[in-house]
């Protein structure tokens, strides 16, 4: 091999080498791309709910309150027969049985939603409106087009007859999409129409306020008192690596200690989100600490050295100086702490965040579940419509996470000193 | 009645400080005294007595009556006759006896349950009535005993200080109590664990299969049971299906992070590296929940059509989906830990290799790479110890049954797997499936102490050597 051959090799190892690093970079990119294409594709859908315009007619004999009806009486009345009446003239049905099937396109809350359109007006007997209707899961799923129509009968969620009704509906203009409401505002139902993250969310918040409420205060008065006060000593080096440890234990570990010491000894609550507070502080502690710490560093001695000088004492010169001006680097520490925890799910399953709760909670002592547990919860339900109701929790999901990591990084970038 | 007594307390508190702001500041005017202190200290000074041991006082309370009063009420309901076997037994009825209490109970109710359920009432109120009147007892104390001292003049702001450095180093000390926490709740468990089940047969049984584990009572199992448990709680399939998903990972993870990590480092313009970096890093801030999902609903299935058209059985639950998944997840943990690695080789290790004529890709492989490699290896075994810690990842992607298997279209269980398996849903305390959780979990807590500690000391040590 001759002297040009070998440095041409050369060059083209270099070259090589050079590319490996690009794809590499390339390839994780190419990931995060898909990962959210595939979550937004699969989740915008649940947005929208598929609802049937039908006319309701509240028939006097079917009914047994009178026009200006109160609250109690309208909500203790059985609006069952209206409902039966009122949809089985959505499509000529000939027998029982189709009447059936027809009955079956509409979702488990058609009742409720009849009687809400009734207490928001109180005359309506013996007169007739039009209302927007929840369809069920099935039709919801066949009108976003989730779901193929084309496969054979037997397979299918649908019957022949109901995709016939489906179709004299979409002629005649009877069905529609509508904002879903029932997403944001519903707790966890075995009905994907009618499941929404209500409740979710609500135990998230108290969770994450719980957490933040415990960790922050507790993780910056460590940090002070590691970084600005403690002694050069044994006892200080032994916090030290047990903070360092703490941070890299895995978080199921966490689960079992709230398990043994905050349901078995101390008996706190199942489920709640009080449990789950305290159990994602201990977590996301070590996780604030360490941030917290490195932005207490950053001040240089020179602020303390000053403050001295004229006379504070130790403790005035680090509240009165150092500590505002770490805030900044602080508080984006103690956000992305949070936005971990928002998003940590095997803990909250050991302390049973996984019961099936329908109710919003009104306390963090209520059980409740919460945003990442609802998204595993649904994804081991086997219905159709809990896909796109998964993907549009894990849509919210990602939407608070990215907010809390831009207010991190704003706060960091705005209102950071840099020294040098 | 806690949420009145600390906002009692907080008013107290409030009062005493402007109480003992003005006093001090009227006694110096009338006495003409020159004060120790800033008049506010002297305030700061009562509300932190005053709140303090009032505090503490309530939470240890707050920690142990329900406990006490529990343990109280199954005796007294023990001694009136109630009949229960075990302590689940025991629950229930507690749970019976509280919930008649809060009128919530629909049962049938028998004059045992109606007389501990007036016990229980008369229990709640007397323990009630004794917290309110200890705590006025301590904050009354305390406030005279501070008091005392603000009259003779003392040196406030020291004393304030001196309290709000305790304050402060327990806070410190929270870190150790979890750690200890932790420690004795694994332990706990597991020491009842591995007084039923023989540790030799846990750490080198090869057949995982708790679910045989239906006994409830382990004090009075009989010689049958006992050999049918003896071969239910085999570790070596956990822990190998555990590692053979994060071999998996990590043969994604390193080469993609190392990679990144170095033309990110080596190469990389700061305009490329300014946007690269934190999208990449957007992978670990992605909560592993979602991962699961994507492995679970998308990948898993895409391999088993894959392996269907090339004629290969792919369970739709394999290890591959799942470590391949995981892997990506790991890839920021490598590269960014990688990249700081890199940058922090010295540069003149660099231009010494430049200026013998070693072109960009020799350099990094033949100096800087050897140069930083116990920082890369400490990154990379800091990442071991994030896959085999990973959870739901492997609950919701890999499978459930545990099968001693190198092929990575078969599913496998992790560890992380079989102890949510476990602990889902209600359990019963004192048998030992439950049990076996815990022992599961001590053992993967040591597992990644003792990888963080080696990863910890081998980055240590090399950034000493060049610092």
């Amino acid at each position: 091999m001759t002297k040009e051959e070998r440095l041409k090799k050369r060059h083209r190892a270099e070259k090589r080498f050079r590319f490996y690093g690009l794809t590499s970079i390339f390839v994780a990119l190419l990931f995060v791309v898909i990962l959210v294409q595939n979550i937004f594709s699969k989740g915008s859908s649940a947005f929208k709910k598929t609802v049937i315009t039908t006319e309701v007619f509240f028939d006097q004999e079917l009914l047994e309150i009178q026009n200006g009806a109160s609250q109690e009486e309208i909500m203790e009345a059985d609006f069952y027969d209206i409902m039966i009446e009122n949809l089985i003239k959505a499509y000529p049905a000939k027998d029982r049985d189709e009447e059936d099937e027809l009955l079956k396109l509409f979702s488990g809350d058609a009742e409720i939603e009849i009687k809400k359109a009734f207490l928001n007006d109180n005359n309506l007997i013996g007169k007739t409106i039009t209302l927007d209707l929840t369809a069920s899961d099935d039709i919801d799923q066949l009108h976003k087009g989730n779901y193929p129509r084309d496969l054979p009968e037997e397979r299918r969620r649908i019957s022949d007859f109901q995709l016939v009704i489906y179709d004299y509906f979409v002629e005649n203009k009877k069905i529609s999409k509508n904002f879903n409401n029932y997403f944001f505002n519903n707790g966890d139902s075995r009905d994907p129409e009618l499941a929404g993250i209500g409740g979710a969310l609500v135990g998230s918040f108290y969770s994450i306020l719980i957490c933040l409420l415990l960790a922050f205060p507790v993780a910056v008065l460590a940090s002070i008192y590691l970084e600005e006060f403690a002694p050069k000593n044994k006892i200080t080096d032994f916090i030290e690596i047990n903070i360092n440890n703490l941070a890299a234990v895995p978080s199921i570990v966490y689960g079992l200690l709230a398990l043994q010491i905050l349901l078995a000894t101390i008996q706190l609550p199942r489920s709640t989100p009080l449990v789950a507070g305290i159990t994602l502080a201990l977590m996301t502690l070590p996780r604030i600490i360490i941030p917290c710490r490195a932005s207490l560093k950053a001040v240089p001695p020179s602020i303390r050295e000053g403050a001295l000088a004229v006379g504070a004492s130790k403790f005035q010169s680090v509240f009165h100086h150092v500590v505002p001006l770490a805030l900044p680097g602080t508080l984006s520490g103690t956000i992305i702490g949070l936005a971990q925890a928002l998003g940590e799910t095997a803990p909250l399953i050991l302390i049973g965040m996984v019961a099936f709760v329908v109710d919003i909670p009104s306390s963090p002592i209520d059980p409740s579940s919460s945003l990442p547990v609802q998204v595993y919860l649904w994804s081991e339900s086997a219905e159709r419509g809990f896909v796109e109701k998964t993907s549009a929790t894990i849509m919210m999901l990602l939407s608070f996470l990215i907010v809390m990591n831009f207010i991190a990084v704003y706060l960091r970038q705005k209102f950071e000193k840099r020294w040098n | 009645m806690n949420i009145v007594l600390i906002f009692l307390i907080t008013i107290f508190s409030v009062s005493l400080f402007f109480y003992g702001k003005s006093k001090t500041k009227t006694i110096s005017i009338k006495d003409n005294i020159k004060l120790n202190a800033l008049p506010k200290f002297y305030g700061y000074y009562l509300v932190l007595w005053c709140s303090i041991p009032a505090l503490v006082f309530l939470l240890i309370w707050s920690l142990f009556e329900p406990v006490i009063i529990k343990s109280i009420i199954i005796e007294t309901a023990a001694n009136q006759g109630a009949i229960f076997s075990d302590k689940n037994e025991a629950n229930l009825i507690y749970e019976k006896i509280k919930a008649i209490h809060l009128g919530t109970y629909f049962g049938d109710i028998d004059s045992i349950l109606k007389e501990s359920a007036l016990a229980y009432a008369k229990f709640i109120n007397l323990f009630t009535n004794s917290k309110v009147v200890l705590i006025f007892g301590i904050i009354i104390a305390s406030v005279i005993y501070s008091l005392k001292k603000i009259k003779n003049n003392n040196k406030a702001r020291d004393d304030v200080e001196v309290i709000l450095k305790g304050l402060l180093f327990v806070s410190s000390l929270i870190a150790i109590l979890t750690t200890l926490g932790i420690i004795f709740s694994l332990l706990f468990e597991s020491i009842k664990f591995f007084s039923v089940i023989n540790i030799f047969d846990y750490l080198f049984g090869t057949n995982w299969s708790p679910q045989r584990a239906f006994v409830r009572d382990a004090s009075s199992i009989t010689a049958a049971e006992f050999e049918e448990l003896k071969d239910a709680f085999g570790f070596i399939p956990l822990i190998a299906g555990t590692s053979f998903i994060a071999f998996i990972a990590m043969l994604v993870a390193v080469p993609i992070g190392l990679f990144s990590g170095i033309y990110m480092a080596e190469y990389a313009s700061i305009k490329v590296r300014r946007i690269s970096k934190p999208i990449i890093e957007i992978l670990a801030g992605i909560p592993t929940v979602v991962y699961g999902f994507f492995a679970a609903l998308t990948v898993g299935p895409f391999f088993r059509q894959v392996g269907e058209n090339l004629g290969l059985t792919v369970s739709s639950e394999s290890a591959l989906a799942a470590g391949l998944i995981m892997g990506i997840m790991i890839i920021p943990y490598v590269s960014s830990l990688s990249d700081d690695v890199i940058n922090s080789v010295p540069q003149s290790l660099r231009d010494g290799s430049y200026a013998v004529g070693a072109t960009k890709s020799e350099t990094i492989k033949q100096v800087v790479i050897p140069a930083a490699l116990p920082g890369i290896i400490g990154s990379v075994l800091l990442a071991v110890s994030r896959a085999i810690g990973e959870t739901m990842i492997v609950v919701m992607a890999a499978g459930l049954a545990a099968n001693l298997t190198i092929n990575p279209l078969e599913s496998t269980t992790t560890i992380t797997t079989q102890i949510v398996m476990i602990l889902v849903g209600d359990q019963e305390f004192d048998s030992p499936k439950t049990q076996s959780a815990f022992a599961l979990g001590l053992t993967l807590f040591i597992a990644t102490l003792i990888l963080n500690y080696i990863a910890q000391r081998a980055v240590k040590k090399y950034r000493e050597k060049y610092d």
